[in-house]
């Protein structure tokens, strides 16, 4: 199933492998080391190593050569991104541009589609993802939906679903409580909710909704957080408020936002990419993407907010 | 969307300046649903009218006696209990199965002949009619196989009737309604709730029991609450597989005795004596009609209640 060339040890100069993805079905990456060192003893290195540089420290995810299609229709092609901690890096591009595809192959949702395949390496913190146990890696890299989408149970349960050991409510409340408040607290929900932890979350507005969904991803204690175009089903106060939690979280965990909203872009992002048609067309500090953009793509797509 | 500004009042549309064609339409539509409401509410007087002097809570809790006398022939406790036992009996089957099954089309469906196989099935029970089912039923459970489930008569036949064998069958009459049910819920919620959920690091089967399954149980229990229904109303599997009699209990182990006795319900109570049975009790007749439908009327306001359907908000697709 996987073709792997046998020397992709040598990293970069190397074409990257193209994995087919079935549902049900563990990815894996054939080490080289197992045709090629002999050590056969069935041990499995991470496939892919990141040279340690200065930033190596700071970066949590790096995307190299990714590219993802759906039954054969390329929708990212070759994107090559690192994703730092301490900042908030933002998707940006017109819709269909592939954003949300390169954001949720970070956590290997696209393997829920069963026409998505993929090649090009994921790692994060120097492991390929397609190495780690997909729950273990799905708490680390967190995600927050376009929609909110809090589950049919109280406010409590919801925030302390992904602590909890699957299809089970152990740890029981008195254990979790303090767990579950600092996420309230950290995503700004506490004050508004916390005379009635046991109202159904769906009672909830649309904005409280959607910071409860971020609150139940940061209960997990994830080291990326990624977000969906978050604020787009929401009034702009709580655009305001998401924001503001937004710029707040990036110094404790690493953020990647997708909006299509350039002003919003502006406010939260460190470090910009700007895709189109699938491919990464510019990538750099948001005021230099804003600012000064160097390719003619994202100065004709930034211009039509700024003009 | 979410908000929506307030609609500004302006000169309300007026249907008179319609077409004659569509004021008509306009007053048929009128006409049919309050007509509905004068037949529902014309059912429910006429079998409390003709029947009132049997509709009085003492007689829910007296035997049944067989009496050729319409004063003397008792109350209606068997047939109560019997309505009673067959919906619990039914709906105890067909609620795990019915669930089961629809969780298995909508979130696995694999291989799709299985699949549509299934789909066909469900369908075919839901388009059988009861009679065929309970004659179906008897010839089954008259085997050696089932001998458990009823009694041997001397000379070892099967006797084949109970509440055993009844429910079984009535929980076939269940089993579609609430697959249908369930199904339609799952559907209904949108697929970024399930990837909400596997974001988690959850895995499908946690999925199911904590998110998705409580997401349907609104629509769950509407399923449960329909085919309670079916169940209080059905005659034939009850003639054919319970017996139309009095409760007759089996050997002397407490509840199981019941269980695998025969029995009657409210609606074999009423065809018997009706005008058109044996037992020509019509005014009982009538009051049995009654208790029938405040039962099933009952169920529907109390399983909407338990069901939660009010006041819940649901997820944008
Ligand atoms: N599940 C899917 N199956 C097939 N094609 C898809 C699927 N999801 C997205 N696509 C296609 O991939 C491309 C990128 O989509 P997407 O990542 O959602 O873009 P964006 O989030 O930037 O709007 C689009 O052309 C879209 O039609
Ligand atoms: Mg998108």
């Amino acid at each position: 199933m996987d073709e792997v060339t046998s020397t992709a040890h040598r990293a970069a100069a190397v074409p990257p492998p193209v994995r087919r993805i079935v549902l049900d079905d563990q990815p894996t990456v054939v080490t080289p080391g197992a045709n090629g060192n002999g050590n056969g003893n069935g041990t499995r290195t991470p496939a892919v190593r990141f040279a340690a540089s200065d930033t190596a420290a700071r970066e949590r995810m790096r995307v190299e050569e990714l590219t993802i299609a759906y039954a054969g229709r390329v929708a990212v092609r070759d994107v090559t991104l690192p994703v730092r901690q301490g900042e908030v890096l933002s998707l940006i591009g017109p819709s269909g541009c592939g954003k949300t595809t390169l954001l949720r192959s970070l956590n290997r949702l696209t393997e829920l589609t069963p026409t998505a395949t993929r090649g090009g390496r994921i790692a994060l913190d120097g492991q390929d993802v397609d190495e780690l146990d997909v729950t273990l890696l799905r708490r680390r890299v967190a995600m927050v939906f376009q929609q909110p989408n809090p589950f049919p149970m109280s406010i409590f349960d919801n925030v302390a679903y992904g602590l909890r050991e699957q299809g089970t409510k152990r740890p029981g409340k008195r254990d979790l409580a303090p767990r579950v408040e600092e996420a309230l607290r950290r995503a700004g929900l506490w004050d508004e909710v916390a005379d009635d932890l046991g109202r159904p979350a769906l009672r909830l507005s649309g904005g409280q909704q959607q910071r409860l969904c971020i609150a139940r991803a940061l209960a997990v204690e994830p080291e990326v957080l990624l977000l969906d175009e978050p604020c787009s089903a929401l009034d702009p106060r709580s655009t305001q408020t998401i924001e503001d939690l937004i710029v707040r979280l990036r110094a404790e965990v690493a953020v990647v936002i997708v909006t299509h909203n350039l002003q919003q872009a502006f406010r939260v992002a460190d470090h910009v990419a700007f895709m189109y048609l699938g491919e990464l067309v510019e990538y750099g500090p948001a005021a230099d993407v804003f600012g000064n953009p160097r390719a003619r793509r994202t100065r004709e797509y930034v211009s039509g907010s700024f003009g | 969307m979410s908000a929506v500004a307030p609609r500004r009042k302006g000169a309300k549309e007026s249907a008179a300046t319609w077409s004659v064609l569509d004021r008509v339409g306009l007053a048929a539509c009128w006409v049919a649903g309050i007509g509905l409401c004068v037949v529902c509410l014309a059912i429910i007087g006429f079998m409390f009218v003709k029947g009132i002097q049997y509709v009085r809570p003492d007689l829910l809790f007296s035997r049944t006696i067989a009496s050729s006398n319409e004063a003397g022939s008792g109350g209606y406790f068997d047939p109560l209990v019997g309505t009673l036992l067959l919906i619990v009996i039914g709906i105890a089957i067909a609620l795990p199965l019915g669930i089961g099954i629809a969780v298995w089309l909508t979130e696995y469906g694999r291989p799709s002949g299985l699949a549509r196989l299934v789909e066909s099935g469900v369908e075919v029970v839901a388009g059988t009619p009861s009679i065929v089912l309970a004659i179906f039923g008897l010839a089954v459970f008259q085997g050696k196989l089932f001998a458990f489930l009823s009694f041997t008569q001397q000379g070892g036949g099967v006797w084949g009737r109970s509440f055993f064998t009844a429910g079984i069958m009535m929980s076939l009459i269940a089993l579609p309604l609430i697959v249908a049910s369930t199904r339609e819920a799952l559907r209904s919620i949108p697929n970024h709730v399930r990837e909400a959920s596997y974001a988690l690091g959850k895995t499908r089967a946690a999925t199911i029991r904590r998110v998705l399954l409580p997401g349907a149980r609104p629509g769950i229990a509407t399923g449960a609450t329909l085919a309670m229904g079916r169940i209080a109303g059905d005659t034939a599997i009850v003639i054919l597989l319970l017996g139309g009699s009095a409760l007759t209990t089996q050997g002397n182990v407490p509840v199981l005795n019941i269980l695998k006795g025969g029995g009657s319900t409210l609606t074999t109570f009423v065809y018997a004596n009706s005008p058109a049975g044996e037992g020509n009790k019509p005014d009982k007749a009538y009051a049995a009609a009654f208790v029938l439908l405040v039962i099933v009327v009952a169920l529907n306001f109390g399983l909407d209640l338990i069901g939660g359907r009010r006041g819940r908000t649901a997820w944008t697709k």
